[in-house]
């Protein structure tokens, strides 16, 4: 599953470039999301803005990406879409996690 | 009005996500609220995931059919498989898993469900001889 990431000082952002975290990209969205923070910066967040739809497959993946980090690093999400939104709240792991309306505030967009 | 339309797909996550988007698609032509839509889309994606997981058994073989009957205030939706029948014979409690505790031990699973759940109205399961029947009832709201 595709990734980008972006490093602003102590902040890493990753960008999800596919639509769907379900159970055919959970695996694959996990493995990438491991290579995509390793080393890096101990603020994470997960730009959801172009996915479309998580099922509890890709939801039990978010989890264990941010569990993955470790003690002294956190997992932030960003941008979530209304479906991605609703699957959060009903399962209430929008309690667990700080979840950010827009990247806008958290950082001024790189030029070029 | 009523329509009824029917869906096949096999017991891949893969299929399932194909059978998912031409769903959503007649969905949307069938002129439901985007909500309804998702509402539909959400708990459709955990029951199919689950009979692909835990009913065919990863690896095995199988046909999915799911039938949709469009009301004007309801939708109702039947899911037929051909793999292992429901522990208990009757679809799970669906009791939400326990998200209060540290990070370390948080749950990664058991989501699917309590997701179902609070999204139909109603649920209706039967063993058939050898088919499994799960009807699953969305309330559509206000049309």
């Amino acid at each position: 599953m595709e990734l980008s990431t972006t490093r602003h000082g102590d902040m890493i952002i990753v960008n999800v470039i596919g639509t769907r975290i379900d159970a055919a990209a959970a695996i694959a969205f996990k493995d990438a999301m491991r290579e995509a923070v390793a080393d890096g910066p101990a603020h994470v967040v997960l730009d959801l803005g172009n996915v479309t739809f998580v099922d509890s497959s890709g939801l039990g993946a978010i989890v264990a990406a941010m569990k993955a980090l470790g003690d002294g690093r956190r997992l932030d999400l960003a941008a979530l879409t209304p479906d991605v939104a609703k699957v959060f709240r009903l399962t209430r792991m929008d309690t667990v996690f700080v979840i950010h309306d827009a990247l806008d505030g958290l950082t001024t967009r790189a030029t070029g | 009005m009523t329509d009824d339309m029917t869906f096949k797909c096999s017991a891949t996550a893969v299929d399932v996500r194909r059978m998912l988007g031409e769903l959503r698609a007649r969905l949307a032509a069938e002129n439901l609220s985007d909500d309804n839509c998702s509402n539909i889309e959400i708990a459709l994606a955990e029951t199919l995931n689950n009979i692909v997981e835990h009913a065919y058994r990863p690896g095995g073989d199988g046909t999915i059919t799911l039938t949709l009957m469009v009301g004007q205030r309801r939708l109702t939706c039947e899911v037929r498989d051909n793999g292992v029948a429901m522990p208990g014979l009757a679809p799970p409690a669906g009791t939400a898993p326990d998200i209060t505790s540290q990070r370390a031990t948080l749950p990664e699973g058991g989501f699917g469900w309590s997701l179902i759940r609070a999204l139909t109205a109603r649920l209706h399961y039967l063993r058939d001889g050898e088919e499994n029947r799960l009807i699953l009832d969305f309330d559509l709201g206000t049309p």
